[in-house]
């Protein structure tokens, strides 16, 4: 025999047999477990099989990248024509903005990526002024895309495609959010007839749908105001499309307020602290800690909902792509425009849900249980 | 220590400082702000009114509507009141509401199901698929299935045949159409009685395990009783039911009945993309009943089935009814975007021509959002009721 290398009790681990750890395992565990799981496998296969070569093939190897109109792409490809978008690609991205002034909309955009950084990333270096640039970064935009005191003026009825889509999204989700946790607090006050309005609000909002507040804001809100006041329709859209998001907005952070115990409120009111100081300072950083998922999902969801303006006649990516339908060059290729401004709104609103799913984890305090 | 001072300031800085003053300052100021702006815009509105002499009047309704509605549950033709095209749009929501909710709850389910798969592959493939769905606009899946059913599907000429007497046609689903004959009341009576007889089973037999111990195959004696009878019934009179099956004519078909192509793309948008979210709240719910649960059953050798029945399923509802009621409203509430489409409902109708024929936009608008506040009222109701039902009884 052998003489053993190891003194007794000091013999190395081995490692663990290859059917226990390694792809193949993983794939038996994972994929082949039991009859039912293997089935299972079989058939996520097939339909994977089914769906995603003809996708690959129409999106990508058979398309046609280039072409006068549709029957050039025709000729070259039976894929995709994806020569369409690119040939309005300036129209889908700005709209009817006059072409020699796009460089405002350009300059907006960056200004509005610069203002995101410090309300995004909370290690930046002086990201206090950073904040104060981004409180007031919603003016300057303003300035930049409407024009007036030295640049030339342009009307809200040229604003269009994802430029659109991106200062209706914006300005809802940078407002609503504050109007949101007011009524939120309405609705959690002590004094009656504050919470019956807040309530009254609210509910209201939440049992319409929005497309009914946007019919109202383009048909009826004239007869309200005094004669002869001219209200821009971007504007009502504007503000409809916040007030709605900003319903919704309240009873998430609701659901906040109330998981946070009576007794911060009774301790914050013992060390005599008023009630906007105690909100301030004690019960909204925990409540708004707790409904971030839920104030992510609703900014989702606006950001989703602005698409609904094409039916009160404003032109959103989808409103611009389905107006350039209707040029006889470029007929028939839905598929393509929907495809592309799905593909934009993926990538916008999961980027969002990806983010908020950091933040959570980043302000998690409490211990795993 | 400084002795206790009257608090400084005047009078109205007292005032402010006490509490129950205050809140009746800041709540009779809120209602004065309040009634003060409804006035404002209720006097603009009336002199605005008055001005064009438009005046405020629900006369239009028993008016002549005169225009079509392609899909109607009820008698309708262009010389029907304003009023009875509000019905038919009201029952158009209702129907594509109805179900929508049905089929995004089915499939929601299974979604939920199979995130929870333990095989990799189709716990990802449902991943995706409610990623991808759920991040891109109602409207937008709208609007591409009304472009793939109208745009791929062939014209009646061509249409694609499922089994015997259905066509799948760009201008809607051809299925046949059932036509009863007067002794089908015999199968319907003998379904209510099945029914009847079902639910007094049901009570006994809980009664006799109570009692006893002893358990009865309720759940095949259901079966038997709703299912099997009506049929015994339905060959034992004849097959009581003929069919009007569709047949092609010169340019389209003639008879049976047609789903719309506007309302198949609405149902299927609709349900797809709130399946997407129920399929999301249904794994939660069941993650969130701890596995002590499954384990502690098993150990009582409770069955797989069981286990899943009695145990895991009713406490998962009860962290899934109160997110998938407001998924139940939105989906009522999106059914509104019916109108980018041109299927009927209530926007399309009473809101859209009506609205533009008669020139009433406040009537119109207020019957509109009345009509969905009933709507999404009966809705929470309904699942608030169910919700109560399958509380926890707490001592």
């Amino acid at each position: 025999m052998e003489p053993v290398p190891y003194k007794v009790g000091e013999h190395p681990d081995l490692p663990p047999p290859a059917s226990v750890t390694g792809p193949l395992a993983w794939l038996r565990n994972n994929l082949f477990s039991s009859p039912a799981n293997i089935a299972m496998t079989l058939v996520s296969v097939w339909l994977l099989y089914e769906l995603v070569p003809p996708m690959l093939n129409w999106m990508f190897f058979d398309a046609a990248f280039s072409g006068e109109n549709r029957d050039a792409c025709r000729a070259q490809a039976d894929g995709a024509c994806w020569a369409f978008i690119a040939e309005r690609f300036r129209l889908f991205t700005y709209g009817f903005y006059p072409a020699e002034e796009r460089w405002r909309v350009d300059l907006a955009f960056v200004l509005l990526l610069a203002a995101l950084v410090p309300v995004l990333y909370d290690r930046l270096p002086a990201r206090r002024i950073g904040l104060y640039y981004s409180m007031v970064f919603p003016l300057i935009a303003g300035w930049l895309l409407l024009g007036g005191w030295g640049l030339a003026p342009v009307d809200t009825d040229q604003f269009g495609g994802f430029m659109l889509t991106l200062v209706i999204g914006v300005t809802g989700i940078a407002f609503s959010l504050p109007i949101g946790i007011l009524l939120a607090l309405g609705r959690q006050s002590s004094l009656p007839i504050i919470r019956l309005f807040c309530v009254g609000f609210i509910e209201f909002i939440r049992g319409v749908p929005l497309i009914t507040l946007l019919f109202v804001a383009s048909t009826m809100l004239n007869y309200f105001l005094p004669k002869g006041t001219v209200f821009d329709l971007l504007l009502r859209v504007l503000i409809m499309v916040t007030l709605f998001a900003s319903a919704y907005m309240a009873e998430v952070i609701r659901g906040g307020l109330q998981a946070i115990p009576k007794g911060q409120v009774e301790a914050a009111e013992a060390i005599g602290m008023k009630y906007w100081q105690s909100m301030r300072l004690v019960v909204l950083p925990q409540a708004l800690k707790i409904s971030i998922p839920g104030i992510v999902n609703t900014f989702i969801g606006l950001y989703k909902d602005t698409t609904l303006v094409i039916i009160i006649g404003l032109l959103d990516p989808l409103g611009i792509g389905r107006s350039s339908l209707a040029d006889t060059k470029w007929t028939g290729l839905h598929n393509e425009v929907y495809l592309f401004v799905a593909i934009f709104f993926f990538i916008s609103c999961f980027s969002m849900s990806r983010y908020s799913l950091y933040l959570e984890k980043k302000l998690q305090t409490e211990h795993d249980h | 220590m400084p002795a206790l001072s009257v608090p400084e300031g005047n009078f109205l800085s007292r005032l402010w400082n006490d509490k129950d003053t205050r809140s009746l300052v800041v709540q009779v100021l809120a209602t004065l702000a309040f009634f003060t702006f409804f006035a404002y815009i209720i006097r603009n509105a009336y002199v605005n009114l008055e001005a064009i002499g438009k005046g405020f009047s629900y006369e239009f309704l028993f008016q002549t509507s005169a225009y079509d509605i392609n899909q109607h549950l009820i008698e309708y033709s262009s010389k029907s009141t304003h009023f009875t095209a509000m019905l038919v749009g009201i029952l158009n929501t209702m129907l594509v509401a109805v179900c929508g909710i049905a089929l995004s709850t089915v499939v929601g389910f299974i979604l939920g199901v199979l995130r929870l798969s333990k095989n990799w592959l189709t716990n990802r493939l449902a991943y995706v698929y409610i990623e991808f769905v759920r991040n891109v606009p109602v409207l937008l899946h709208i609007l591409l299935v009304h472009g793939i059913i109208v745009n791929t599907l062939p014209i009646p000429r061509q249409a694609i045949s499922v089994g015997d007497g259905a066509f799948l046609t760009n201008r809607g689903f051809f299925v046949p159409k059932p036509v009863y004959e007067p002794a089908f009341w015999g199968v319907i009576a003998v379904f209510v009685a099945g029914l009847a007889f079902f639910m007094w089973f049901r009570k006994y037999a809980k009664r006799v395990q109570d009692d006893t111990g002893a358990q009865y195959p309720v759940f095949w004696i259901g079966v038997g009783a709703i299912v099997g009878a009506p049929l015994l019934a339905f060959v034992a009179l004849g097959a009581p039911i003929s069919w009007d099956v569709p047949s092609l004519q010169r340019f389209n078909f003639a008879g049976g009945m047609v789903v719309r192509p506007e309302f198949i793309a609405l149902w299927l948008a609709l349900s797809l993309y709130t399946a997407a979210f129920i399929g999301e709240i249904v794994r939660a719910g069941i993650q969130a009943v701890s596995r002590g649960q499954t384990e502690a059953a098993y150990a009582l050798s409770i069955s797989r089935g069981r286990t899943l029945t009695l145990v895991v399923i009713p406490q998962a509802l009860r962290a899934i009814i109160p997110p998938l009621t407001s998924q139940y409203l939105n989906l009522a509430k999106n059914s509104s975007l019916a109108i980018a489409i041109g299927y009927m409902d209530i926007v399309a109708t009473i809101g859209g021509i009506s609205l533009n024929q008669t020139g009433r936009e406040m009537e119109c608008m207020l019957i509109v959002l009345l009509l969905y506040l009933l709507l999404s009222l009966a809705i929470s109701a309904a699942m608030n009721w169910y919700n109560k039902r399958i509380k926890l009884v707490e001592r």
